[in-house]
């Protein structure tokens, strides 16, 4: 039986790290243009656009991420395409993540004190004028802090993707453990590992609110 | 033709009206204060001159403008009429220079030198023009409210309408606001305000509207409405007897 | 998990008639998901709740503690977390059952998330109400129990409830550790009938049917805690 020092394990996970950092970016990133799409049919002037968006809102977060990515992973072989895991986890892990970042950034819009849709609309500007410039350049100044912490909330979502098979920290896990019987030891690394991404962004979006909260008060 | 004409407007939350049919048609320079207690319906009427509420009977018009609900008949409309708010609502992420160009690049497609030329002399004229780069919240509710005053006349709008602006004042810092408002009184701007400054109203407006429970219950010169009130409601409303 | 063949054709015809051979599975795993979520929702808000005592007024030796745990759960995965709890600790020792360890997993998890939420809660209280209990002769843990943590607590409840529908939704992944939950129950049967996306869609509405269930239990349980008038 081969020996695996605790470097070995340490290297085989980072390695595999750099796929959840990936795919981490790609569904932020990917989950915020559809999550800014998301926010404009939610405060949309058509009711049936706003049910729309509400509607979607509630079956992403009301439904387990895991079966999200079952039904990405399942039913797009449906269509008769061979979905490589990367895509399914890709695809459900934006859809996903829009959903939360489109809520959150609502509440932000709606923070925005009524007066400066009256007064911008009494100066005759069009609603997209509106949002473009004076409620979004607000809105988005409180949105930094949730939307920092959601991508903590990213990052421990990719893990679930090592469950249809994407090759990520948590699979990298599980495959060092079958391999070395050291189950401990391997996801603690694993769970430091982790921990090493969160919490520099839990930590910022903590300060950044506090920062927020203080700036507020001076006004 | 009058500049604004207000024709049976009525108005209803719900079950509740609070227009029961309201006309009044202003003629170009006149000055119209709105007076009545909270409820009586001034400021919703002034809001839906300007279309920030929608009317469920009646029309309005403003230099032939007339009021509809949709984004380009309310782009026209509010191009002719500027509007100030109790609580200043200026932008707060923007400098006072900007919120007075802001609207005019972004609606008017003003080119920007010609705004920023455009903005300094209306803040100069509401005596803010040293003020061009400071943010709102460096500024006191007096100046903030002149600055709000500058940015709808940088529109060049043909009237405007004040909703209690100086409501959400200091005792002190009144006065500032209403000596702008007194200026542009006597430069012949029209205005609608409604007000509780009933000093201010006599000195300075050619109308008086007093509405009472969604109408207009007595209007006239301000001489003939402070001096010789006729209905009990407006003797009560002034506190003679 | 094997994983099946995923080559469908094109002309792919839906097939629910195995409902009818597998429901019994279905309602076992809907029972143990839904032990899973009671045994965690009540042991991890105790657990949120001690461990906000401790945060906000807690002896000072107990706080980087809790403080490490709480940031420790909160910035891993739930997943991991059960894997180490599973497959890690028995090295140590202890040996668990898979039922055991999913229901220590969502304990721990939602306690870390619990105190944060809880703490909030407490920093809210104004400040005269801890005078006016140490004034009336309270000790400090007096007046939290008595005078501030019901005020507290009613509060954050929708806060909490949030969170204990989003650690019901990511109790599926107990099924990774063959405990029998609803996912559980929903891999088995597309194993034995090769009928994936059916048996995730109607899984997948349960968990719905589950959240929104959960959401209206949270409610009425706040109005039978905090009757009357809300804390401000």
């Amino acid at each position: 039986m081969i020996e695996f020092t605790i470097w070995d394990i340490l290297r085989n996970l980072l390695l595999a790290t750099r796929w959840t950092v990936v795919l981490s970016l790609v569904s932020f990133v990917g989950g915020g243009i559809v999550g800014l799409g998301l926010l404009f049919l939610r405060i949309s002037k058509r009711a049936w656009l706003r049910s729309l968006a509400k509607y979607y809102i509630e079956l992403f977060q009301g439904t387990p991420l895991l079966m999200q990515l079952f039904i990405a992973f399942f039913g797009l072989g449906l269509f008769g395409i061979d979905v490589p895991a990367w895509l399914a986890a890709g695809l459900a892990l934006i859809l996903w993540s829009a959903a939360f970042l489109g809520e959150i950034w609502r509440g932000c819009v709606e923070a925005i004190a009524k007066g400066q849709w009256e007064a911008s609309a009494s100066l005759g500007m069009g609603r997209l004028q509106q949002m473009r410039y004076v409620i979004l350049p607000q809105a988005m100044k409180i949105a930094v802090p949730p939307t920092v912490g959601f991508s903590v909330q990213v990052i421990k979502g990719t893990a679930l993707t090592s469950i249809i098979g994407f090759v990520e920290l948590s699979k990298a896990g599980t495959v060092v453990t079958n391999a070395t019987f050291q189950p401990f030891t391997v996801y603690g690394l694993v769970a430091l590992i982790y921990f090493a991404l969160c919490w520099p962004l839990s930590k910022s979006s903590q300060i950044l609110e506090r920062k927020l909260n203080v700036a507020h008060r001076n006004h | 033709m009058s500049l604004i004409e207000i024709t049976e407007v009525r108005k209803s939350y719900g079950a509740n009206e609070v227009l029961k049919g309201i006309n009044l048609d202003v003629e170009p320079g006149e000055v119209i204060a709105i007076i009545g207690k909270s409820g009586s319906g001034k400021s919703t009427l002034l809001r839906c001159i300007n279309g920030l509420e929608t009317i469920s009977n009646g029309s309005i018009s403003v230099a032939g403008a007339q009021l509809h609900d949709d984004e380009v008949h309310l782009k026209a409309l509010r191009l002719k009429v500027g509007m100030i708010f109790q609580q200043f609502n200026l932008f707060p992420h923007l400098t006072v220079g900007s919120n007075v160009m802001l609207s005019q690049t972004v609606v008017k497609k003003t080119a920007k030198p010609e705004a920023e030329t455009m903005a300094r002399r209306m803040l100069e004229r509401v005596g803010l023009e040293q003020k061009f780069d400071a943010y709102p919240d460096e500024l006191s509710g007096g100046q903030q409210q002149r600055v709000a005053i500058a940015r709808a006349l940088a529109m060049q709008p043909m009237a405007l309408l004040c909703d209690e602006i100086t409501s959400a004042l200091d005792p002190e810092l009144v006065a500032e606001v209403l000596a702008v408002v007194r200026e542009l009184a006597a430069e012949g701007m029209t205005l609608l305000m409604v007000t509780h400054e009933m000093k201010f109203a006599r000195d300075v407006c050619s109308r008086v509207v007093f509405m009472h429970q969604g109408r207009v219950h007595e209007i006239g010169r301000p001489e003939e409405v402070f001096a010789n009130p006729q209905t009990p409601e407006l003797r009560q409303f002034l506190g003679v007897h | 998990m094997p994983l099946p063949n995923r080559g469908a054709p094109l002309n792919y015809q839906f097939e629910f008639g195995w409902l009818a051979e597998y429901y019994p599975q279905i309602v076992k795993g809907i029972g143990i998901t839904i032990e899973l979520i009671a045994v965690g929702a009540v042991a991890g808000i105790s657990l949120g709740i001690f461990c906000a005592w401790v945060r906000a007024l807690g002896p000072a030796w107990l706080k980087p503690i809790v403080a490490l745990y709480v940031e420790l759960i909160r910035n891993t995965p739930f997943l991991i977390q059960l894997f180490f709890i599973f497959f890690g600790l028995p090295s140590l020792g202890p040996q668990l059952s898979e039922l055991q360890a999913a229901n220590i997993a969502m304990v721990v998890n939602l306690g870390a998330y619990s105190c944060e939420i809880i703490r909030a809660g407490i920093q809210a209280t104004p400040k005269g109400q801890f005078e006016a209990g140490a004034s009336l002769a309270m000790t400090r843990f007096e007046t939290f129990r008595h005078v501030v943590l019901v005020p507290s607590l009613q509060r954050i409840w929708p806060a909490l409830s949030s969170q204990v529908v989003i650690v019901m939704l990511g109790s599926a992944v107990v099924s990774q550790i063959a405990a029998e939950d609803l996912t559980f129950a929903a891999n088995f049967i597309q194993s034995r009938t090769f009928r994936a996306f059916e048996a995730y869609i109607v899984s997948t509405a349960v968990y719905l049917a589950l959240a929104v269930l959960l959401r209206q239990v949270l409610a009425i349980v706040g109005g039978l805690i905090f009757p009357r008038r809300a804390a401000r």
